[in-house]
């Protein structure tokens, strides 16, 4: 009787560790597979050339530069503008803002905010940006769009960051006088810049993946240079790639690779980025 | 009477005036209350324990005096609270400013995560210190204050984490020292030590209590009759709220004390 029973909880033990093996591998195969084939079939065509000279032929020919700088273009607004505000909204919330319903119900609508879809993004950039503030269809448009979408991330990843400081800090620098703002801005702060620079490189990384929002507030398919203002209109690689992909007939397949291929360098360049600056900082505090 | 109360009596007779002082003290979280009818008058230059069993109220006793008990929302005290005969909790008074008089040490060693000397800048620099070389005179000053220096003269660049239980604590001390408060409030400070670290702290204590107003939170009996001059015995009643029920010369309440229930605390029969 008792044998069988532990040799029954070894078989559950056992098939309850194969599902999560197999779970696991489901997840992985498949984007294992997609990098894969992206790295197969686009290495080929990227070179010198590729990375450095404006597309002609519709893009066919040519290369994807515009595409790239116009990328990083979107990454640096979208940082630059969604960082200060992330951070001070997060500041807020974690310490100003009083414990009652109405902030939870804004902390939740935050998080809920992230799941936007970001097509929705778009339109609200176009009805406000392109036209409200007549800002047209441009870089400057787009950047704040992205940078609306990127806040639902960098204020929850600030506000997460400023609460994991430990509240003995808070209470030692409270109880040597120090003012609240003291306490935030000399202690808490930079506790949790690399918390908070973490989350805002990400949110830079999904904006330089978005196609659909900026698709309504001034990208281009086809521009021989650089937008020489932010008011000027801009290509980005997401956008390129899904133009090249769905409307341009007699594509070569290995450009359009090519293209994936650069934008998924870009992005997991800087989601390994992230990932950096979070164990270096992890490794100086407790080493 | 001893010549340890004898010492203590004359020099309590010298400042003459409490230097903190409850009447009739009710604190309040939300709809619970934590401590009742507290009345007692603390010398100056002193060391006063607060006693009793875990959750009679004896933290929030010892955050009544810098106000820290604010922090917690829904906190709500009724009565007098005076230092120096100044109601501390009278709208006209900065908390700030107050917190910079009545420095606080913790049960649990806070060091900050920066540099020894740093952390015993810190305060000094909130309060407007910008002069490195005044700097480093309050930071020598302070460790030497805790009895530190010596220990850490060699290190002051280096991070405050790489120091003992004991060293962080005496730190945390001069961190306090370093923005000269008048009165230190400890909260159980060595109940995370060792006993040789706990005896450092003790010792520098008695050191202390010739210029600072000390009060201290402790669990430990011995620790209580070593090293203070006053104690209060603190108890929980029915619904939990803490009272006051006894309080005098240390030697006395170790010794004879007044209530049953004191004497059955700290001869062990109970918490």
């Amino acid at each position: 009787m008792r044998t069988r029973a532990i040799v029954s909880r070894q078989l559950s033990q056992r098939v309850a560790f194969g599902l999560l093996v197999l779970a696991t591998i489901i997840v992985v195969v498949p984007a294992l597979l997609i990098i894969l084939k992206i790295v197969i079939s686009g290495a080929g065509t990227i070179g010198w050339e590729f990375l450095t000279q404006p597309p002609s032929q519709a893009g066919k020919a040519g290369g994807i530069f515009p595409a790239i700088v116009g990328t990083f273009y979107l990454m640096l607004g979208t940082f630059v503008f969604s960082l200060p505000i992330g951070v001070m909204a997060g500041i807020y919330l974690a310490e100003y803002a009083p414990r009652n319903w109405l902030t939870r119900a804004i902390n939740m609508a935050i998080i809920n905010l992230a799941g936007v879809p970001s097509i929705v993004y778009g339109l609200f950039g176009l009805g406000v940006f392109v036209l409200a503030l007549n800002l047209g269809m441009s870089l400057l448009a787009a950047t704040l769009t992205l940078a609306c979408q990127a806040l639902a991330m960098t204020i929850t990843t600030s506000r997460e960051a400023i609460l994991a400081v430990p509240r003995e800090y808070r209470e030692g620098s409270l109880a040597i006088g120090a003012t609240k703002w003291q306490t935030v801005r000399h202690l808490i702060l930079p506790q949790a810049r690399p918390g908070i620079i973490t989350g805002a490189v990400l949110a830079m990384s999904r904006a330089a993946g978005e196609t659909a929002p900026i698709l309504v507030v001034g990208a281009a398919f086809l521009m021989r240079g650089l937008p020489q203002s932010p008011s000027d209109q801009f290509m980005a690689l997401a956008y390129h790639l899904y133009t090249v992909a769905a409307h341009v007939p007699g594509m070569p397949k290995d450009t359009i690779w090519a293209v994936a291929l650069v934008l998924l360098v870009v992005v997991l360049s800087f989601n390994v980025l992230a990932t950096i600056i979070r164990l270096r900082t992890r490794q100086r505090r407790y080493g | 009477m001893n010549t340890d109360q004898m010492f203590f009596n004359k020099r309590n007779a010298q400042s003459n005036r409490a230097k903190l002082r409850t009447e009739k003290v009710n604190l309040y979280y939300g709809d619970f209350q934590a401590l009742r009818d507290i009345s007692l008058e603390i010398p100056g230059r002193a060391i006063t324990a607060v006693i009793g069993p875990s959750g009679c109220g004896k933290s929030s006793f010892l955050r009544l005096f810098n106000r820290m008990n604010d922090l917690i929302p829904g906190a709500r005290v009724e009565g007098h609270v005076e230092i120096d005969g100044v109601p501390i909790y009278d709208s006209s008074i900065d908390v700030v400013e107050l917190r910079k008089m009545v420095g606080m040490v913790f049960q649990k060693p806070n060091p900050f995560p920066m540099s020894v000397f740093e952390n015993v800048a810190f305060g000094p620099r909130r309060h407007g210190i910008k002069n490195r070389i005044e700097l480093e005179d309050i930071v020598e000053r302070a460790l030497h204050r805790a009895v530190l220096w010596e220990e850490v003269k060699d290190k002051l660049d280096q991070s405050a984490f790489a120091l003992s239980g004991g060293q962080q604590q005496r730190l945390c001390i001069a961190r306090v020292l370093a923005v000269e408060p008048e009165v230190i409030l400890m909260d159980e400070p060595c109940s995370a030590l060792d006993p040789v670290a706990t005896l450092k702290i003790e010792d520098l204590m008695r050191s202390l209590a010739e210029n600072y107003t000390i009060v201290i939170v402790t669990h430990n009996m011995q620790q209580a009759a070593r090293v203070s001059d006053m104690a209060a015995f603190l108890m929980m009643e029915e619904d939990r709220a803490g009272v006051l029920v006894e309080y005098g010369v240390t030697s006395q309440i170790f010794t004879k004390p007044k209530d049953k229930r004191t004497e059955d605390y700290i001869t062990g029969r109970f918490g």
